[in-house]
């Protein structure tokens, strides 16, 4: 589902990062981990379009990332932030599907019906007529979800998704991430602090070490010196019979 | 002498109010309280939504100085107005994103043309009634002339609304993930704000420079505490526009003063009881929203 050939990030002069070259397989389920500041939401933007291609190239579902791409879905960081007061959950998730129409058109009522279907999808049905700042954190992100998935998008990228949300609804939303790209066969590339939630339903990661951007599958990440690495303190992998835990070592 | 007596040497019962109301001037200043209104109702819901309220506010102020300016040099006021609204619409819509730095900018903008706006107002110190008007607004003084105009701006806002009604929504409530949609959500912020500026241009003359907030945000603010559908807050916001309007006209011609305050004094009574409607409640507090569709 993403293709990266000798790929760099550039913003302005800076050079973010460089010399990314990996591919990752379609439908997978993705984290893109890497300390603050190395370019992990730039890598987002560049598969959206909103960011061009420093050199090499970049393949997003077989071709190169354009602006508004429909088969994308993109839920940003921060988003129970934005969402306010003055618009209800259902009306943002049909603004997935028709908020780039012009003109005087009335939503359909295949339109109407594809919104509950993915409401339901996402368990949110219950408090789609509630207003967005009248939800809770896990509420918000659903909806969020929702309309990131709301145009059958293949590709779902997330940044921190988990932010912000407590131990339960961090489980809750990877539980319908797996079950979404299960029953879609969507491809879902995460932005995430800690991959320790994740770990269960990981396919691979993208890691941005020393200003290179690589990829491996899950196995090949939890590796001690690698995480080590990586954040620059020292980590421990903890093999347990849930999964495996890294932790940071006092 | 007793505030009573103070008032009663002022404000005297009009008994031949009816026929006030029947006259032309009453008539044309209804019908432009109704188009500016309904205007004022149709882009409150967006304002609200972008958190454009300060510049909705400011963009008033700017118009100041145009008014006055062109009452110096002998234009009609209304023809300044628009001129710095829409310079100053596309002053602010073309500022940084980043929301501090554009507040601070358009802050000092604002001072500095209401600064401009008394100077102008100084030069021409011959008729203050017509700086008042400007400041607090005065429906009696539209002329008949203007509604052509008014209706005009109307319709232009209509259409663009019809038009781009749904992007602007999109790029209004959720800016991120519509330029990920490839909405142009710079592009309809300029647009956006050029809309405001031909409806804070109209709203100046029915309440004026300062009191703008009370057209402009008010309506909407009270129609998003019992409805959040975008269709039904414009809806009730126009609404409760234009009943302010007819009230306030009528109590004017009752007592035979400029009916600004008392059309601001209905929408603040309306936006009071809007208040006391609660708005509709979580029915619990769910923290991740278990529902059976969940597997």
């Amino acid at each position: 589902m993403l293709e990266l050939d000798n790929a760099s990030a550039v913003r302005g002069s800076t050079t973010i990062w460089s010399e990314g070259t990996f591919t990752v397989p379609s439908a997978s389920i993705v984290g893109v981990i890497g300390p603050n500041g190395s370019g992990k939401t730039t890598l987002l933007l560049m598969i959206l379009g909103l960011l061009s291609t420093g050199t090499g190239s970049v393949t997003v579902l077989g071709r190169e990332p354009e602006r508004g791409n429909p088969r994308i879905g993109y839920v940003p960081q921060n988003y129970a932030s934005i969402a306010g007061d003055s618009v209800r959950a259902r009306d943002l998730v049909l603004l997935g599907l028709t908020g780039s129409r012009y003109g005087i058109g009335r939503t359909s009522a295949a339109e109407h019906a594809r919104v509950d279907e993915v409401l339901d999808e996402v368990g949110a049905t219950e408090f789609a007529n509630r207003r967005m700042s009248q939800l809770s954190g896990g509420q918000q992100q659903r909806i969020a979800i929702a309309q990131a998935i709301v145009g059958n998008q293949e590709l779902l990228l997330l940044d921190e998704p988990l932010a912000n949300l407590d131990v339960r609804n961090q489980q809750e939303i990877v539980a319908l991430l797996k079950r979404i790209n299960e029953q879609r066969g969507i491809g879902i590339l995460l932005v995430v602090h800690d991959l320790n939630p994740l770990l269960s339903v990981l396919n691979g990661a993208i890691y941005l070490l020393d200003g290179h951007p690589h990829y491996d599958s899950v196995d090949e990440i939890v590796s001690e010196d690698l995480l080590t690495h990586l954040y620059g303190t020292q980590i421990r992998v903890v093999r347990t019979a849930q999964g495996d835990l890294f932790t940071r070592n006092a | 002498m007793g505030v009573v007596d103070l008032l009663a040497g002022t404000v005297e019962f009009q008994p031949n109010w009816w026929e006030i109301l029947q006259s032309n001037f009453m008539r044309t200043a209804l019908i432009a309280g109704i188009l500016v209104a309904i205007a004022s109702g149709l882009i409150g819901y967006f304002v609200i939504v972008r958190g454009s309220m300060f510049a909705s506010h400011a963009l008033a102020h700017i118009g100041f100085p145009g008014a006055t300016g062109a009452a110096l040099v002998g234009l009609p006021v209304f023809t300044g107005l628009v001129a710095f609204t829409i310079g100053g619409a596309l002053a602010i819509g073309f500022l940084g994103k980043k929301a501090n730095e554009r507040e601070i900018a358009t802050g000092t903008v604002l001072a500095f043309a209401t600064a401009l706006g008394v100077l102008f107002a100084s030069l021409a110190s011959e008729n203050t009634s017509t700086v008042t008007n400007i400041l607090f607004g005065n429906l009696l003084a539209v002329p008949p002339q203007q509604l052509v105009i008014f209706a005009a701006f109307l319709v232009v806002l209509i259409a663009a609304l019809l038009v781009i009604f749904r992007p602007l929504l999109f790029a209004s409530i959720d800016p991120a993930v519509a330029e990920a949609r490839g909405v142009p959500v710079k592009k309809l912020g300029v647009a956006f704000m050029i809309l405001l500026a031909l409806v804070v241009s109209m709203a100046v003359s029915v309440v004026g420079v300062l009191l703008i907030f009370a057209l402009l945000v008010t309506p909407a603010a009270a129609a998003l505490r019992f409805t959040v559908r975008p269709g039904w807050v414009i809806f009730w916001s126009s609404t409760i526009g234009v009943a302010s309007v007819i009230v306030g006209l009528v109590i004017s011609a009752m007592i035979n003063l400029p009916p600004s305050f008392f059309i601001v004094s209905a929408v603040f009574a309306i936006w009071l009881a809007s208040m006391a409607i609660k708005k509709e409640r979580p029915v619990k507090q769910i923290t991740g929203g278990h529902t059976s569709s969940v597997h």
